[in-house]
């Protein structure tokens, strides 16, 4: 199985490097061909993987070798293959495989490339490093090498002023919540004098509750910055700048995911310490509203998918932070294979669009695009929850999992969530592909994406379908034998029925609401006359709270004065200063002494007996100094010295 | 009658040397430079052989030959050079000699 094991890791990474060969030169297919198909091999691997732990098989792990070992300091490169890990390996290697297929159609006309898909490929070996990895350290190698690659891919169009500022806020957002992240491993190494997970959560069960809030706390701040959670969350709509393929892969497979994934790894940890348990859930709900009314009146699709991808991990951290982390990882992967459906359907809108983003500006696209408009339609079902889709099984059980534990004020609040999801997912459809042609007057002329695009989406829409029944069984007994096997039923039949119908109902209501209210006849453009765009609320969402403008008036501005500050003060007068004036001084000793090579030989002569007085009278008084030095000494000690 | 020292011969030396320094220093013909140089060689020498048969011991004069004779060769050079300057430029002015000139 080790063999499996190597290959799901290294193939991405084979991939990367090869089209990195290609790098500086101009489009090669095959540098976009090679990688997805190793992607592929990596995804082949795990399934063989999955089928072995399904089979109850062993834990697969192994240590590559030592990567350091000084005193008490052990940690290998080690990799792990068990219930979590291969859940998450499949959730990124077949996210990832479709998202390259899909990437070379969309990168089609894009000169850069090959670039792209040796980042690209990195960015899913970064994510697997994280995901395999059995220690912490591996974990943060993963990390680390995830943020970098979402900084080059964010910024992909690097020559978009807006792209590399996108670029930047992701990854200075993340180095921040790093700080915390890594603070937090320093302390289960102080604490339990190992980063291996097995051994530092043995070591966590006689620690005291004050440390493991702490660790709890600091890697929560970790996965707060991956993930995007609030207050670190404005990142994640910004980075809408990269390409679209990049939004599907950070959303569904490579980034936002791995927050959760440390939670749920941590599992052991959290549910020693319940109370930060309780505030990761009620941090989770709060995002998860927060985000879906910021949602609402966005005029960007991808941004309005973006916000609902936060929405979405407020749910995951709501299910995790209430100890259900089984149910949490159940809604990553179903999410997983809805939201990149979407991205990628996004990306074919855009396409058609060249690029304008805006869907009151379309309208009706569902005539040319029939294969997208089914493909998204279906993916924003299972995004709201309807039942038999994906997303009806793990949101459906996050709610009763907020239900059964009585926190009912999560439960309410997740389950309005749960409206304003339907309803803006149907917004954007609804504006899309439905009501009046908008854009012809506009000038656009839309066309289908290529078909091959629509057949590598397909495998996701099929998952987006039947991941929530097909999978949920053998899932939970899987992933069970690792994660607390808490069941969630509802006692009362007539509670548990009156809730499902209930939430299902709410749900369609919402959703036949945004039909009505956006399929309508007479739409135009919002150009900001209207009573509702100069309404206070209207304001305040899309401006995201104005949390962007407070970030920038009150923390980036004062920094940047500061900075200037420093520079000018401390910098050009302390540092400049020193090194200039050791320059000058050396400059000036040349320029006066400069005059002395005359070129004639009777001064230089001079100077050269002078030079020789100079050292002789040296030469005696060191030789004087060492001769006497204890008398030296003696005299110095007396003086205090 | 005052015994001569070692004394004696090491203040004629450093008397020698400086008289060979100052002519250094102060010539400007390149002729009497070598004159000056030889003065200083030969100071040396003097306190060799002064030191060597204070302590009893030949190393210091066996070096004092040594002097002598590289002082020799370099003469040897040294004139032919000057002659050399001499066809050339018809003068031995050290102040004319400035083609180093930084």
């Amino acid at each position: 199985m080790e063999i499996y094991l190597y290959l799901a890791l290294f193939s991405p990474f084979v991939g990367s490097m090869f089209a990195a060969l290609f790098g500086a030169s101009p489009k090669t297919m095959i540098a976009g061909i090679v990688p997805s198909l190793l992607l592929f091999v990596s995804f082949v691997s795990s399934t063989i993987l999955l089928q072995h732990i399904l089979a109850g098989g062993e834990v697969v792990h192994v240590e590559m070798m030592t990567w350091m070992e000084t005193g008490n300091l052990y940690i290998p490169f080690g990799f792990v293959v068990d219930q979590i890990s291969v859940t998450m390996m499949m959730v990124v290697t077949l996210v990832s495989t479709i998202v390259h297929v899909y990437a070379i159609g969309y990168m089609d006309h894009d000169k850069a490339f090959n670039r792209f898909f040796a980042w690209l490929s990195a960015f899913v070996f970064s994510m697997m490093i994280l995901v395999m990895s059995d220690n912490f350290a591996g974990l943060f190698i993963g990390w680390e090498g995830v943020g970098l690659c979402s900084w080059a891919l964010i910024g992909f169009w690097y020559h978009k002023e807006s792209a590399t500022w996108a670029a930047n806020e992701a990854f200075i957002m993340n180095r921040i919540a790093d700080l915390g992240m890594l603070i937090g491993i320093f302390l289960v190494y102080w604490n339990t004098g190992t980063l291996q997970y097995t051994e530092s959560f043995a070591a966590m069960q006689f620690l005291d509750e004050e440390t493991l809030t702490w660790i709890g706390i600091f890697l929560f701040i970790g996965a707060m910055g991956k993930s995007a959670q609030f207050p670190l969350h404005t990142w994640l709509a910004d980075a809408m700048e990269g390409p679209t393929p990049v939004s599907a892969l950070i959303h569904a497979a490579t980034m936002v995911t791995a927050g959760v994934y440390l939670v749920v790894r941590a599992n052991e940890l959290y549910t020693l310490i319940p109370h930060v348990g309780l505030f990761i859930a009620s941090l989770g709900a709060f995002v998860a509203i927060f985000a879906a009314t910021m949602a609402l009146v966005n005029r960007d699709i991808k941004r309005v998918i973006a916000y609902s991808t936060l929405s979405q991990l407020g749910y995951m951290f709501a299910a995790a932070g209430l100890g259900a982390y089984w149910v949490a990882l159940f809604h990553l992967m179903a999410h997983a294979f809805f939201k990149a459906l979407l991205f990628l359907g996004g990306g074919n809108v855009m396409h058609a669009m060249s690029n304008e983003l805006d869907p009151f500006k379309m309208g009706a696209l569902g005539k040319t695009m029939k294969g997208t408009m089914i493909m998204m339609t279906l993916a924003s079902v299972a995004l709201a929850g309807i039942f038999p889709l994906a997303g009806f099984f793990s949101k459906d059980l996050i709610l009763e999992v907020a239900f059964i534990d009585a926190h009912y004020i999560i439960y309410s609040v997740l389950l309005l969530t749960a409206g304003l999801t339907a309803f803006y997912s149907f917004r954007i459809i609804a504006l899309i592909f439905h009501g009046e042609d908008r854009h012809t007057a506009l000038g656009f002329h839309p066309h289908e994406a290529y078909k091959f695009m629509l057949v590598a989406m397909s495998p996701l829409l099929i998952l987006a379908i039947i991941a929530g029944f097909m999978f949920k069984m053998p899932y939970f007994e899987m992933v069970t034998q690792l994660l607390p096997a808490t069941e969630y039923h509802i006692h009362s039949a007539t509670t548990y029925w009156t809730m499902t119908i209930g939430t299902q109902l709410f749900v369609i209501l919402a959703i036949f609401f945004a039909y009505k209210k956006y399929m309508a006849p007479g739409i135009k453009v919002p150009d900001g006359t209207s009573a509702m765009e100069n309404s206070f609320k209207y304001k305040l969402l899309i401006n995201q709270y104005y949390i962007p403008y407070f970030y920038e008036e009150y923390l980036v501005k004062p920094y940047r004065e500061l900075s200037t500050v420093f520079w000018k003060q401390v910098d050009m007068k302390v540092v400049d200063a020193t090194v200039d004036g050791i320059a000058n001084i050396l400059l000036s000793t040349g320029e006066n002494t400069r005059t002395m090579q005359s070129g004639n030989l009777s001064t230089m002569l001079k100077w050269m007996v002078a030079g020789l007085v100079v050292l002789l009278s040296l030469a005696v008084v060191f030789g004087l100094a060492v001769k006497y030095l204890d008398e030296i000494k003696t005299c110095l000690s007396s003086l205090g010295v | 009658m005052m015994e001569i020292g070692l004394n004696h011969y090491l203040v004629l030396s450093t008397i020698l040397f400086s008289i060979g320094l100052i002519g250094v220093m102060k010539r400007k013909n390149l002729l009497l430079l070598f004159f000056a140089t030889e003065i200083m060689l030969n100071s040396v020498n003097i306190a060799f052989a002064a030191i060597s048969h204070y302590y009893g011991d030949l190393t210091g004069q066996m070096f004092a030959f040594f002097v002598i004779a590289i002082a020799a060769s370099e003469v040897a050079v040294g004139l032919g050079l000057l002659i050399l300057w001499h066809k050339r430029h018809n003068n031995i002015d050290l102040d004319k000699m400035s083609t180093m000139k930084g």
